[in-house]
């Protein structure tokens, strides 16, 4: 593996191994230091065409627990606000040495236009573009589901995992859809139609208008976050139509099997998607996502950078 | 070879219907067509293994000039053109300033005329600034001296129901043709490529093929109730080839292009983010593909058009959403005809000769153009190798742009010979 640039181009065993790599480094914060020298020396930068403070900021933990040195680059102030192109801007990173760029970008595909293209040499980690994918999300929320429900087996065989929300612009959805099947979960979408992609048929996931039929067989629940501004462009009515079918509350939290999770990529709209008592409920593992997260971006850029899968935790 | 000499004879070759036939020209005019014919004072250009067809005639090309010339200009547009056998092109109205007034379509008419390579057909604007709101001065390019008769805002459909119904009413004065590019804007703001499974996947957002398929057929209908002239421009989708066929049906005077790359490519190829690949309206399915073959097989269908786009370097080297649309087509067409039509047996070559050369001319009323290879006929002719495997290679093009979605593709036949009013405007070698 040189790039991570979608689930769509990694096998199942990749998968696992990245999250096994996690498993192993999670030990790392654990220790007192919370450090290991496996990357220094090597020079990543964050490169984040879109907002996006967590991401940013879990890939940066991640990159300094592993010795490498970060540069951010963001939008504002930067030379891509001010309409460089995504060439230039890649050949100066490659001019100053980028061993790896992790990209945030608006424009699906950015990612994959910069590892394509012969404008810089280093390793590219898509950290979510567009509406198409947001691959290290999707491993954090494998790993999470992982660790409380597969009873020590490496992938999620069986389990059951309802994805509530706008499918159609979700990169999270998307990835997730792709690695939660590889590592042989069921999965379900559940949008209002006006959400559900064209030719969804051809996704490996059944389908559900009515969420509440799907709630009690959920292993795990998991909650995107619905862009206001959909409203305006019509694909739902208003806001509390919205929570009133597909919002996760307290009644419907109540409906979950008991071992069942909820997760949420975050940022939550709390009141459109999810209460606050049922983001807040002992099933949540929100902020835990937040903490593997480190875990597993170390892993992957462990995997991308190091060369080698062998770990010494406190080395 | 110089222009200046003017009697040729083109030997060895065949004609579309597969007869052996020697060509003479003199003086811009055919003379003589014949069986092993003396060669006597005549230049030789030799065509054994060639086809000889009457000239091709393209209904829609971008130029680019004015306004774009870093991108192509007029002469560079006709040396892509006469690479590829043509003879005569239709310059698209969308350039800057938009060709909405006689001024501009005769300053593109001239500039065509001082290439002496081919003819230049100017396009004038269905609407002024082709913001489909207010019609463009359709009388006054009529009646310049670029004698205008098709109209199109290519680009931007004429979305407003009443402006593409008093445009259509319009131009029945002169016996024009409005050339709609069928697509209902408010079903693909902001679209990227055909909305489908590819697109659902790459999360690009998606260019439905009803967004074509509606606007077809309410302009049929709109046609058919003012007993007007339309030519829908570059079809991409099954369901409209399904409309032309009813709408031709019942006796509508409609006629439909489709372009060579959507007749060879398709949205899969959007896959790995290229947006070489990014064209408008977009690279269909592979059932599309074949719908427009069966229907430009069929008549359905009744020509090729090449939609040419040229676009600077970094227009498309660029993240896919920030890219232009559009794609190269003169250059190639004849080699793509003959791999997704001839060679696979759905066509024949008099069928290539009336999709590309016979029926354009007629559609866009082009005298002295699409005529039979006969004597008397001007010599406008494009001489074709078809047994002879190239590979497309973007830097040997003579387009001033590179965005051809066809590199390092091999095809079969290769246009080697170009004759335009009896001249020699393109050749490969072989009468040098």
């Amino acid at each position: 593996m040189k790039h991570l640039l979608s689930i769509a181009d990694i096998s199942r065993e990749e998968a696992i191994t990245i999250l096994n790599t996690a498993n192993e480094l999670a030990k790392v914060s654990d220790t007192p230091m919370k450090k290991l020298p496996t990357l220094r020396g090597r020079t990543i930068v964050n490169l984040f065409a879109e907002d996006s403070t967590r991401t940013r900021i879990s890939f940066e933990a991640a990159a300094k627990r592993l010795s490498a040195d970060v540069i951010n680059f963001s939008a504002k102030g930067s030379s891509v606000s001010k309409g460089e192109s995504l060439k230039d801007t890649a050949q100066t990173l490659q001019a100053m040495g980028a061993d790896a760029v992790i990209i945030r970008h608006g424009a699906s595909g950015a990612p994959a236009r910069l590892a394509a293209c012969e404008w810089m040499s280093g390793a590219v980690i898509n950290a979510g573009d567009g509406t198409h994918e947001h691959p290290s999300q999707a491993l954090l929320d494998a790993f999470t589901i992982r660790k409380h429900l597969s009873h020590g087996k490496e992938d999620l065989a069986g389990l059951r995992i309802v994805i509530v929300g706008d499918i159609l612009h979700s990169r999270v959805a998307r990835s997730n859809v792709l690695l939660l099947t590889k590592l042989g979960a069921r999965v379900t979408v559940v949008a209002p139609p006006t959400l559900i992609p064209y030719g969804i048929e051809s996704w490996p996931v059944d389908v559900a208008y009515d969420f509440d039929s799907v709630i009690e067989t959920a292993d795990v629940i998991m909650m995107l976050r619905v862009q206001l501004e959909r409203m305006s462009e019509l694909f739902f009515p208003n806001a509390r139509e919205y929570s009133r079918y597909f919002g996760l509350n307290k009644e419907r939290l109540s409906r979950m099997a008991p071992h069942a999770l909820v997760m949420h990529p975050g940022p939550m709209n709390r009141g459109l998607e999810i209460t606050a008592d049922s983001a807040d409920s002992a099933r949540s593992v929100i902020l835990e996502q937040v903490t593997n997260g480190v875990s597993v971006r170390m892993a992957i850029l462990y995997l991308l950078l190091a060369g080698d899968t062998s770990i010494e935790v406190g080395a | 070879m110089s222009n200046d000499q003017r009697n040729f004879l083109i030997k060895g070759g065949h004609l579309a219907d597969g007869d052996g036939r020697d060509i003479r020209i003199s003086d811009g005019v055919i003379t003589e067509v014949g069986e092993n014919l003396a060669i006597g004072e005549s230049h030789v250009v030799d065509a054994n293994g060639c086809v000889i067809l009457s000239g091709l005639v393209d209904l829609h090309t971008h130029l680019r000039e004015p306004g774009r010339e870093d991108s192509e200009t007029v002469l560079s547009g006709a040396q892509a053109g006469v690479k590829g056998g043509y003879v005569a092109l239709s310059a698209m109205a969308n350039t800057s300033p938009v060709a909405d007034t006689a001024g501009v379509v005769e300053q593109v008419f001239r500039l065509g005329q001082a290439t002496g390579l081919l003819d230049v057909f100017p396009i004038g604007a269905v609407t002024q600034g082709i913001a489909g709101k207010v019609l463009a001065e359709i009388g006054a390019m009529a009646h310049s001296v670029a004698r205008v008769r098709v109209f199109s805002d290519d680009g931007n459909c004429v979305s407003d129901p009443l402006v593409m119904r008093r445009a259509l009413e319009y131009v029945k004065q002169f016996g024009g043709v409005i050339a709609q590019h069928a697509q209902e804007p408010s079903l693909t703001i902001d679209s990227q490529m055909n909305e489908g499974v590819v697109s659902a996947l790459l999360g690009l957002k998606g260019w439905p093929a009803v967004a074509e398929e509606a606007i077809i057929a309410r302009d049929v209908l709109l046609a058919q109730h003012v007993g007007s002239r339309l030519h829908i421009c570059h079809l991409t989708t099954a369901g409209g080839v399904e409309i032309i066929r009813a709408a031709k049906a019942r006796g509508i005077q409609v006629s439909a292009e489709v372009t060579p790359h959507h007749l060879l490519l398709t949205d899969e190829l959007a896959r790995g983010f290229d947006p070489i690949f990014k064209v408008n309206p977009p690279l269909r399915t592979q059932a599309d593909v074949l719908a427009l073959r069966g229907g430009l097989a069929d008549g359905t269908i009744d020509i090729v058009a090449t939609d040419h786009a040229p676009h600077p370097g970094e227009s498309k080297e660029c993240e896919w959403q920030e890219a232009a649309f559009g794609m190269l087509g003169l250059e190639h067409a004849l080699s793509i005809i003959s791999a997704t039509m001839v060679e696979t047996g759905l066509m024949t070559w008099v069928d290539v000769q009336d999709r590309m050369s016979v029926a354009p001319a007629r559609i866009a009323g082009y005298e002295n153009h699409g005529c039979v290879i006969e004597v008397g006929s001007p010599a406008h002719l494009t001489i074709a190798d078809t047994n002879s495997t190239y590979r497309v290679d973007r830097d040997q093009l003579a387009s001033k742009s590179k965005n051809t979605p066809f590199h390092g593709m091999e095809f079969k036949t290769k246009v080697v010979v170009t004759f335009f009013n009896g001249n020699v405007v393109y050749h490969d070698g072989r009468c040098a």
